[in-house]
């Protein structure tokens, strides 16, 4: 079977879920079935058709299975967010419809990505201006204690989302460049030199969590950077090290800085009396919403969201705390499900990124997946209070235009990568992987 | 790429923690309002009465869709109020509405599967069949005539809690506007002063004292005492003056000791047993412990002797103003309407305290009976004999004795108790009574607060009304 048939053939699951979940969500809300459903899941289905269609005309090597996965999280998510407020949903689903045509545009725009490490610098600077901008004076706006969101006029959006994915260029091509150094130095002989690179993105990702406020973000960037890192010199010890700094930086900041403090003091016990209602309220109704889902959850439709007054019983409900909905309402086994789906497109990433023939491909491949798979575990992890909750994303499920398109491009550069790799390959061993 | 597995093994670990291994933990928490919200969306199962008709609890609900809220209505409004309690959103919940919340939810059933768990929905509360009985209980509400006290009617035999009165009552269907109010009230409406109240029981404890002299085999009935007054207890002098059984009396037997009540014979009597012995009888008749009532815990007091601190205690006391219902600095006797129609219940059944309950069964939607509340016997309180000769000796008091106002046909034995509370000026009354004297069917406790009268004018009235309502029907 061609990559191409199989990536068809996943969708197929997609449709089912789609039409699937909305109509258990209708049957659950309205008691009757009418055929809104059945035109959800086929606008739906036939944007990914589109998608596939058109995947197939221009990266026909792409990785079978990335694009299914993706549509699948979207899919889920839309029938989340349509669960629990409908008017969520159409935007979303328009936002979806965007992120299509932007992967789409990604594609035509960028036939190759090996131009992108030309522009390393010119990138870098812009991903520190985005992610900059929402600490700017009339730009930027303050979310939950942490500065995420910029407004230009009508249009709000998260630009750490983007700068993500232009930080993580801008590592790949600078590390590919310097490995060799970096490499070459031993221990006894380690000057500023090796160590420089990491000292300085050590030293964003504390400006980070001090000045943007925002964990969440600091340590997936920083992740990121490490994954790459062990990838571009293969060096366990700088890993470590470079781990090492991010926690004893953390951990100075958690005790001296107040706002860090507070959310260090929330995760560690948010069911003090003092906070419960207050600071702590968000992760403790987090908690609660899990411990009523249980094995097998409530089931689709049935989570308590309301409070009798009509007011949402769990902050944020669409973006930040939306895995502990699905936990409330699939329960474990859903919720083992859906890490278990991240799991495999986190794997088609790290795939594609064994593939790839140079360097560069190799740490770009790495470095998205990295930052997409720590995206996950911030989030999940904030919710399950493994680590403390900070804003951000589930990538593809959570309500949010800049992070469903964000998501979209970095999927788009995956396919362009692993579309590349799997053709150099395929002519290297003269067949068809 | 291994790191990622870790990582995502860790998130399934905590997932697992917070949906399993911490769940109840969790839902136990007082921050979570979820159990509250979501029982709001089950149908609670209704209340009957013991006749299966009058409904004393139902659900209504309001709003649709996944807004839709069941609210709860007693359409007997204050008649049940203290027995059945309330259950509220706000307010939380009292009474049976609470002792039988597990089974009003629908909660822990034993038929409930996997697949009900997966399907969970409409999930519907069982209904509750109570013991009581409407006749009886409008009977003791009339009889008390708005006076403060309580009426606790129960079946010897079976334990059955026929009737359970406090006045004064409260409409549950007021609770959630008027809480406020209700808990400012100095009248106490909200308080169950059948099970949570206890008063000085006065000569009623004279029963107690009676069965433990006789069943210890160091007195008969017949055994002759001296009646002089005032006598020295616990060095010292009580008289007979201020009682029901006034003034001096020559020898004469228990059985006449208690027709007339007289005080310095059974403050004798009881010195003589001990405060051991004393204390053993008063146990198993249940005094020491909450009564074993399918009732809330926090509604629920125990009987018993009382030091200045509120504590019981079970020594050092002055047994023989104790063993008359009364008591010294050292130690109150204290009891409830509840516990006292408890001794006369164990006197009717020949000996055996059988445990009161308020529920007959619970059945499920589909009418099948998930619970049937059998008698059970608490404890073995005396010999069959001496419940006899104890019954006999009670017996006098209503034919011939304190409690004539109490007589009926078929009979009725009784014990009379007046309790001073503020010298001279405002009496506990009480009457506690079985009847019919062959075979008692019911056992019976009525105490009135701060009463200008006696146990024999105030209580034994209300007993025979509420008697009568009660073998009538």
């Amino acid at each position: 079977m061609s990559p191409r048939a199989r990536e068809l053939f996943g969708l197929i699951p997609v449709s089912l879920l789609v039409t699937g979940g909305f109509t258990a969500v209708l049957i659950t809300r309205t008691e009757d079935v009418n055929n809104v459903t059945i035109t959800y899941g086929a606008i739906f289905l036939g944007c990914c058709l589109a998608a596939h269609l058109f995947i197939r005309a221009r990266l026909p090597d792409a990785d079978p299975y990335l694009f299914p996965l993706a549509a699948l999280l979207a899919a889920f998510g839309l029938v989340m967010i349509y669960r629990i407020d409908e008017a969520k949903a159409g935007e979303q689903a328009v936002v979806f419809g965007l992120g299509l045509g932007l992967l789409v545009a990604t594609v035509l725009f960028l036939r190759d990505h090996r131009p992108l490490e030309r522009y390393r610098y010119t990138i870098a600077l812009a991903g520190i201006a985005l992610l900059l901008s929402p600490r700017l004076p009339g730009l930027g706006e303050q979310v939950n204690g942490a500065y995420l969101g910029v407004s230009l006029g009508p249009i709000s959006f998260q630009p750490a989302e983007f700068g993500k994915l232009a930080i993580v260029i801008f590592l790949a091509s600078y590390l590919e460049e310097t490995r060799e150094v970096l490499v070459r130095g031993r221990l006894p002989r380690v000057s500023l030199k090796h160590l420089g690179p990491l000292l300085v993105v050590w030293g964003a990702a504390m400006f980070m969590l001090v000045f943007i406020r925002d964990l969440g973000s600091s340590l997936m960037f920083f992740g990121a950077f490490l994954a790459l890192l062990y990838v571009a010199t293969a060096r366990v010890s700088l890993t470590v090290a470079g781990f090492g700094m991010f926690a004893a930086g953390a951990w100075f900041f958690a005790r001296t800085v107040g706002h860090v403090q507070d959310r260090v003091d929330v995760w560690l016990d948010p069911f003090d009396p003092a906070r419960v209602d207050a600071e702590g309220y968000q992760i403790a109704q987090s908690l609660f919403a899990q411990a009523d889902g249980g094995l097998f959850g409530q089931g689709f439709g049935q989570a308590l969201l309301e409070l009798p007054s009509g007011a949402s019983i769990l902050p944020a409900a669409e973006t930040d705390l939306i895995y502990a909905i699905v936990v409330n309402e699939l329960g474990l086994f859903g919720a083992c499900a859906l890490i278990l789906t991240y799991l495999l497109f986190a794997a088609r990433g790290f795939r594609t990124a064994t593939l790839s023939s140079d360097g560069f491909s190799k740490l770009l491949a790495t470095g998205l997946t990295a930052v997409f798979a720590l995206q996950v575990f911030v989030i999940v992890g904030g919710v399950t209070r493994v680590i403390p909750l900070t804003g951000v994303t589930l990538p593809f499920i959570s309500f949010g235009g800049s992070s469903l398109i964000a998501n979209f491009v970095l999927l788009a550069l995956l396919l362009i990568l692993s579309d590349r790799a799997r053709r150099d390959r395929g002519l290297l061993k003269g067949g068809v992987v | 790429m291994m790191l990622v597995v870790v990582l995502f093994g860790l998130l399934v670990a905590f997932t697992s923690r917070w949906t399993v291994f911490e769940a109840d933990s969790l839902r136990d928490n007082s921050a979570n309002r979820r159990p509250l919200l979501e029982e709001q969306r089950i149908p609670r199962g209704r209340i009957l009465a013991s006749d299966g008709r009058t409904v004393l609890a139902e659900s209504f609900a309001t709003g649709s869709g996944s807004r839709r809220v069941f609210t709860r209505r007693y359409p007997e409004g204050t008649v049940f109020s203290h027995p059945i309690g309330y259950s509220f959103i706000d307010r939380g919940r009292a009474g049976l509405e609470r002792s039988r919340n597990d089974a009003l939810t629908g909660e822990s059933s034993e038929f409930a599967t996997i697949l009900d768990e997966i399907t969970s929905a409409g999930r519907e509360g069982d209904e509750v069949r109570t013991t009581l009985d409407p006749g009886g209980t409008r009977a003791a509400i009339q009889a008390l005539g708005g006076r403060k006290g309580a009426v606790v009617a129960l079946e010897p035999d079976t334990g059955r809690v026929r009737v359970m009165v406090s006045l004064p009552q409260f409409d549950p269907n007021q609770v959630p506007e008027g809480f406020a109010r209700l808990v400012r009230d100095s009248d106490a409406p909200l308080l169950n002063r059948a099970t949570q109240s206890t008063y000085p029981p006065g000569s009623t404890m004279k029963v107690v004292t009676a069965v433990a002299a006789i069943d210890s085999g160091r007195y008969t009935p017949d055994s002759v005492v001296s009646g002089k007054s005032p006598k020295d207890i616990s060095g010292v002098p009580l008289s007979n003056c201020c009682g029901e059984g006034t003034g001096n009396f020559g020898p004469l037997t228990l059985t006449q000791a208690l027709t007339n009540s007289v005080n310095t014979v059974w403050a004798e009597v009881a010195e003589k047993l001990g405060r051991d012995t004393m204390v053993r009888y008063m146990k198993r008749f249940g005094f020491y412990e909450d009564p074993p009532l399918d009732y809330p815990d926090a509604q629920l007091a125990p009987s018993g002797v009382f030091n200045r601190e509120g504590d019981l205690v079970d020594d050092g006391f002055d047994v023989g103003r104790v063993a008359i219902g009364q008591g010294g600095a050292e130690g109150q006797m204290r009891a409830t309407p509840l516990q006292m129609a408890m001794v006369a219940g164990a006197v009717a059944n020949r000996g055996k305290l059988m445990k009161p309950r308020l529920t007959e069964r619970i059945v499920r939607q589909d009418g099948r009976i998930r619970e049937r509340v059998e008698p059970e016997e608490a404890s073995e309180v005396m010999k069959a004999e001496t419940a006899d000769r104890i019954k006999a000796m009670m017996a006098g008091v209503v034919s011939q004795g304190t409690a004539t106002a109490a007589q009926l046909p078929g009979g009725v034995a009784g014990k009379t108790g007046t309790a001073e509370v503020e010298a001279g000026e405002n009496n506990q009354v009480w009457f506690i009574a079985l009847a019919p004297l062959e075979r008692p069917r019911y056992a019976i406790a009525v105490t009135v607060e701060r009463s200008q009268g006696q146990g024999g004018s105030v209580a034994a009235p209300i007993a025979k009304q509420v008697l009568q309502s009660l073998l009538r029907g």
